[in-house]
């Protein structure tokens, strides 16, 4: 349980400030000035860069399990991948992976 | 229709799908900061102040785990470090804007907003400024309001959402399904798979350390092979 509410409060400021400091960043500083081509090629890849890597062990080891690896969790993530590859729609995987998500422990219990 | 109201109009429709997710997330978060002993005015103060989920699912869980407020700080703003590289990505687009609006669009830059806007600017990178803002905002207005309204359900609810609902799983599936449509070269292909694999393998690294290296040495990986792929082309 949460007692401390000094702190609490001391997180939830600080980390807002932080948070948008980290949003304002490049918005804020840069602004109009333009960013040399190396730097585009490289920001082109920010999404492909982070996002897997943020997934990958919570696909694998889910804290929801206590890290050990869910048939329907990485089943789910499959289909997502799947679905979003063929059909290019974001909706499209998100529904897909949410059906594989809670149709595979109800197939395996059959 | 204005071509702003038609941009506006169009950031809404890409965002939508998102707020399937959003919804239980924060509904997620008002359930779990409640129950960890964060009161309304508290678990509010998050979704609003900070909104970012990951990182205020991080804050609380460390909070009551009664971990120093340093720590705790480092962790979640090594989380959210994601978001400067977003801010980054977005600035060719939306830095040549006003700094007020600059910096309400940093204040609403979050991974739906982000992947929603940045799937639309690559397709069509002729829009004007103020198209591309009007976009933007367009995401905002499925994605923002709802978290924090999501979270006061979730914070009034108070009560234990079953298990078996998996609802943990709805933000690596949000992720994944953003990741997959932008799979379209070698060189995406390439970072994709390089953050995935260092990521794991850095795991043992504390405070999300290990996610921050792969990210970088993905974003290189994506650059070079890009530059291969152009220079063959062109030879």
């Amino acid at each position: 349980m949460i007692e401390n509410t000094s702190q609490v409060w001391t997180v939830m400021i600080v980390l807002g400030l932080g948070t948008f400091l980290l949003r304002f960043s490049f918005l804020g500083l840069i602004g109009s000035r333009s960013l040399p081509v190396w730097a585009l090629r490289l920001l082109r890849y920010t999404p492909v860069a982070v996002l897997p890597g943020l997934v990958a062990p919570l696909v694998l080891w889910p804290p929801a399990t206590g890290g050990v690896t869910d048939p329907a969790r990485l089943a789910a993530a499959i289909a997502t991948v799947g679905v979003g590859l063929v059909t290019r729609n974001v909706f499209a995987a998100i529904f897909g992976g949410a059906a594989v998500l809670y149709l595979t422990p109800w197939l395996m219990g059959l | 229709m204005s071509i702003r109201r038609s941009a506006f109009l169009r950031g809404l429709w890409a965002a939508l799908p998102f707020s399937l997710v959003i919804a239980p997330f924060g509904l997620l978060f008002g359930v779990v900061g409640t129950e960890a002993g964060l009161d309304i005015v508290e678990v509010m103060g998050f979704s609003i102040i900070v909104i970012a989920g990951a990182a205020q699912f991080a804050a609380v869980q460390m909070m009551a785990d009664h971990a120093p407020t340093l720590i705790i700080l480092a962790t979640s703003l090594a989380v959210n470090l994601r978001m400067a590289m977003y801010s980054a990505s977005l600035t060719p687009h939306l830095g040549k804007a006003p700094t007020g609006m600059r910096a309400l669009i940093a204040y609403c830059l979050v991974d739906q907003t982000y992947a929603a806007s940045m799937i639309e600017y690559e397709r069509n990178p002729q829009q004007s400024l103020g198209e591309k803002v009007a976009f933007f905002f367009g995401t905002v207005l499925p994605i923002c309001p709802l978290w924090y309204a999501a979270t006061y359900a979730g914070a009034r609810l108070g009560t234990r959402i079953p298990p078996e609902f998996a609802l943990d799983f709805a933000v690596p599936i949000t992720f994944l399904a953003m990741i997959a449509p932008l799979l379209r070269t070698p060189a995406h292909i390439a970072a994709a798979g390089v953050s995935v694999a260092l990521s794991l393998a850095l795991a043992f690294i504390p405070y999300n350390g290990g996610l921050l290296v792969a990210a970088l040495v993905a974003m290189v990986t994506g650059a070079q092979v890009e530059a291969w792929t152009e220079r063959r082309r062109v030879a």
